[in-house]
């Protein structure tokens, strides 16, 4: 009986220890993935000159956005309001990483990548490659891209939304465009606390 | 008709009741709070829509609007339940993953969506109706797009 009794605190933290994260991820603001699955792994130039690979990143929360620097009105909106979140997000910025894979490879050299997102935040991190390198990335992560127009000033129509993924790179939530940056702090600060 | 009426007073109180029901039914339609069981509008891929789509079938599981509304029914709620990946919505599932999606603000969101031959889905989240008025807008235009 005195033994039960002891095991009761014991209990009542594993109960805890099951019930707290799904708690916590029922509060995003973001659309959340149940079960998590593993952020699909990808590698390609990276915008400071290095390869660029997501499960480098393992143990800071990526924030995965998918874009290219000729688009007139989402991806401008989306990383300006990325760079405000992650200002906002203070010291814990440092834990964060935002990814941005380029949807127009064709354009968007690691060079062109670096200049552009510079302009918004100097810590983002841009991604670039093969034609077939770029459409596998895109591909597993269920992103859709579509050449627009012809000659050199074509568009892209791509999905808006961002990936939100967890330290232990799990894919845990999607932000669809239009969010404001304190709803990224707010869905950030829970993923990384 | 009212001379009509008065020789057939059958008449009278059929057409007195129909107007009662319909007062009674704006009354309650104005009145009444709008509830739900849940907050969440739930769409599901069953097991095998993909072998069906394979042989050839047409299956459409999302409709290209989804209605929400902010505070009652705010959370679209999609789950995979079939053997193979699946474009759902705005995002690729695995088998056997869901996707909630919350609302907070009345809108009406755009979503590509390689399911429907559009290639985009709309949801559309209209405001918490909070007075009578808004009830009786809320409730007429729920009913009309379920018959439109």
């Amino acid at each position: 009986m005195r033994y039960a009794t002891r095991l009761v605190p014991l209990w009542a933290c594993m109960l805890l220890s099951m019930t707290a994260p799904a708690a916590e991820v029922e509060v995003l603001k973001a659309g959340i993935f149940n079960p998590a699955r593993e952020a699909p792994d990808f590698s390609v130039h990276g915008s400071d000159g290095a390869p660029l690979v997501l499960s480098h990143y393992r143990g800071k929360v990526v924030v995965l956005a998918f874009g290219y620097t000729s688009c007139p009105n989402v991806c401008p909106v989306t990383l300006a309001v990325l760079a405000q979140a992650h200002r906002k997000l203070g010291a814990q910025g440092s834990q964060v990483q935002v990814i941005y894979i380029t949807v127009d490879p064709e354009r968007d050299s690691a060079e062109r990548l670096r200049q552009y997102l510079a302009a918004f935040d100097s810590t983002f991190v841009g991604g670039t490659g093969t034609a077939l390198q770029m459409a596998e990335v895109r591909r597993s992560y269920g992103v859709t891209a579509e050449k627009v127009g012809t000659g050199k000033d074509y568009a892209v129509a791509h999905s808006s939304f961002v990936y939100l993924i967890t330290r232990e790179g799990k894919l845990r939530a999607l932000m669809p465009f239009g969010h404001k940056a304190d709803d990224y702090v707010h869905d950030i600060s829970l993923l990384l606390n | 008709m009212v001379r009509t009426l008065h020789k057939r007073p059958w008449m009278l109180t059929a057409a007195a009741t129909v107007a009662i029901a319909a007062l009674g039914t704006v009354v309650w339609a104005a009145f009444t709070p709008v509830t739900f069981a849940s907050r969440e509008e739930t769409f599901e891929i069953p097991k095998g829509t993909w072998a069906r789509r394979m042989a050839g079938n047409k299956v459409e599981i999302l409709p290209s609007a989804v209605y929400l509304t902010v505070g009652i029914r705010d959370v679209l709620l999609l789950k995979n339940l079939d053997d193979v990946p699946q474009i759902f919505g705005p995002t690729l599932m695995m088998p056997g993953q869901s996707f909630r999606l919350p609302f907070e603000t009345a809108s009406s969101y755009q979503f590509a969506c390689t399911a429907h031959a559009s290639g985009q889905m709309t949801v559309v989240v209209d405001a918490q109706p909070d007075n009578p008025w808004q009830r009786l807008v809320w409730r007429a235009r729920r009913a009309f797009r379920a018959v439109a």
